[in-house]
């Protein structure tokens, strides 16, 4: 797994991202980049979304929950049409709207978010709401491995499993790494799968950056009826750049130099 | 003032469909007519407040006007960040009852009792914090929270609590009600601390001072308005609250009738739990007369600021 070469679609996001890079100097890197491939899959082949009209009521429900990660769903949504590209640039500037963590006034944000383990109790909430009115949107609740430290993670869990909600599906960017160290060091999730099984919820564990086989995943949810779903995403911190891959220093960076930014502009043209 | 509050939200489910209920672990058999009438609108979702406050908070952006009931503590306290990012960030039609506000669990202790919980819900924007002052308000506040648009906190007494509040005064949410008017002294209420009011300035009668009575169902949004209409034609003002006298209804007409320039000339007193966690068991009469929230001492501290006439506006000087 994760040695997928990245084809020209995962290097134009990234080549977005960059642009933004280039601009703010800042941002959380390494947690956007292991995201890419996943949100570049949910919003080319399997969502239903109409960025001209982003609170659509048959829409399928996105939440991004690791907030922190918002650099890739920015790129895609701009992508997208949801707000205009020169958006990207004025990220955390005053007169923008793009912040460091994403907010509902943002078109095509579903939650705002930044504080961890909150999105999966919103999911659940809208989830319940189109069981009861019998709705065939889906919800998606993007989430970090280290924030499934979080308590709040594993109520929300209990409860969708106790009202099998095949609606809902939880993805998880499992890159391995959070701020400190490794998710290993800092707080070991393992065994992550069987923990999921065990609050009944379907698994599937997947290579995060191959966007054929997060395809065929992620359009044949869910795993089992009568289930919540769960999507282990194995993927790679800072994916995409030599210098950023597994590096702790860049998941969250200040002052990134020029000399950074144009090395990963030279990755991405190679 | 339970029965009553969680009878309204059965009734308001049974006639809009928007109307969600979710507990957390209540008692048995609480709204059971509700669980069997409307089942697909009614949650038992187990110990776990985060979710609760995040699930209901999902519900309610998609159109749906949830209610939820616990203990006020862990409704306040356990998922505050809940309650600040899902339902105050977002602006959420969310409704949470909290049992046992102030004293109410003085046998349980100080983890179950909600001395802060005013103090902690007012901090959040849009957040709307209401405290009835018996059954029969409690029955006005919630039959209007189903038209009304953010995260309303409302803070459940005892139960019991006498009648005082009256059905002839037109009640909304945001509004104080000046129960009494009297030119010696004003006390600001709220909750079932009304009655303390109402009881101290019937003794001050008898002692000759009328005293103002205004009830502040609602201390977010306050009526500030009325708290200084009310403020302006008395020397000295005494609020009184089942909470602790930091961030609740004392700070909050503190900070108001401070920044209406007109401290200087007034006497102004908090009654209230200090600064303390409660250090006894006993009843939640026990505790108020333990840190002193009565009638008497209410009665005896406007005497005595009553007469110290002057000592404000010599401060001035």
């Amino acid at each position: 797994m994760n040695n997928s070469v990245l084809d020209e679609r995962s290097r134009f996001l990234r080549r977005r991202i960059v642009d933004v890079l280039k601009e703010a100097k800042r941002g959380h890197v390494g947690a956007a980049l292991s995201l890419v491939e996943i949100f570049r899959v949910l919003y080319d082949d399997v969502l239903r979304y109409d960025p001209k009209n982003p609170r659509w009521k048959d829409r399928d429900r996105c939440i991004l929950s690791k907030g922190h990660g918002c650099l890739a769903l920015y790129a895609i949504l701009a992508d997208k049409g949801f707000f205009p590209r020169e958006e990207l640039a004025k990220f955390c500037q005053p007169d923008g709207i793009l912040g460091g963590h994403p907010e509902i006034k943002v078109p095509g944000v579903e939650t705002s978010s930044g504080s961890l383990g909150h999105g999966l109790s919103i999911g659940l909430g809208m989830a319940l709401n189109a069981r009861y009115e019998k709705a065939d949107y889906r919800v998606f609740v993007v989430m970090g491995d280290g924030e499934c430290n979080e308590g709040s993670v594993w109520e929300a869990a209990l409860s969708a499993g106790k009202h099998k909600l095949s609606n809902l599906t939880a993805i998880i960017d499992y890159n391995k790494m959070q701020s400190y160290a490794t998710t290993a060091e800092v707080q070991n999730l393992e065994p992550f799968a069987d923990k999921w099984r065990a609050f009944n919820f379907a698994v599937r564990e997947v290579d995060g950056h191959d966007v054929s086989v997060l395809r065929q995943a992620l359009k044949n949810i869910p795993i089992e009826n009568g289930k919540p779903s769960v999507i282990i995403c194995h993927t790679v911190k800072g994916k995409g750049f030599s210098g950023t891959e597994c590096n702790l220093k860049w998941h969250h960076k200040n002052k990134i130099s020029d000399e950074e930014i144009d090395q990963m502009y030279g990755e991405l043209a190679r | 003032m339970r029965k009553t509050c969680l009878e309204i939200v059965y009734e308001l489910a049974k006639k809009d469909k928007r109307v969600f209920f979710i507990g957390s672990d209540l008692g048995e058999g609480t709204l059971d007519k509700y669980k069997k009438e409307m089942p697909d609108r009614f949650f038992m979702e187990g110990i776990s407040e985060a979710n609760i406050i995040g699930m209901a908070a999902g519900l309610a952006m998609e159109g749906k006007i949830p209610y939820i009931n616990t203990i006020a503590t862990f409704l306040t306290r356990r998922c505050f960040e809940q309650v600040v990012v899902d339902l105050g960030l977002h602006n959420l039609n969310v409704r949470l009852l909290g049992n046992g506000g102030g004293l109410v669990y003085a046998p349980l202790g100080p983890t179950h009792e909600a001395t802060d919980d005013i103090a902690i819900m007012r901090t959040i924007p849009h957040m709307t914090v209401v405290a009835p002052a018996d059954a029969d308000e409690m029955r006005r506040v919630v039959n209007q929270t189903i038209d009304y648009q953010g995260p309303v906190y409302i803070r459940i007494a005892k139960g019991f609590d006498p009648i005082v509040t009256r059905e002839e005064v037109p009640f909304k949410i945001g509004k104080a009600i000046l129960m009494k008017e009297g030119a010696d002294a004003l006390v600001i209420t709220t909750g079932i601390t009304l009655k303390i009011g109402l009881d101290a300035a019937a003794q001050l009668k008898k002692e000759g001072l009328h005293i103002s009575v205004l009830h502040v169902p609602t201390v977010k949004p306050l009526d500030e308005e009325q708290i200084l209409a009310s403020a302006k034609k008395v020397p000295v003002i005494v609020t009184i609250e089942e909470h602790t006298v930091i961030g609740g209804l004392g700070s909050a007409v503190a900070e108001t009738i401070a920044e209406a320039d007109m401290l200087s000339f007034k006497r102004f007193r908090r009654i209230g739990i200090p600064d303390v966690f409660p250090d006894q068991y006993g009843s939640q009469a026990s505790l108020m007369e333990y840190f002193g929230i009565t009638a008497e001492k209410t009665a005896l501290l406007i005497g005595e600021l009553v007469q110290m006439k002057g000592k404000g506006v010599e401060i001035v000087q």
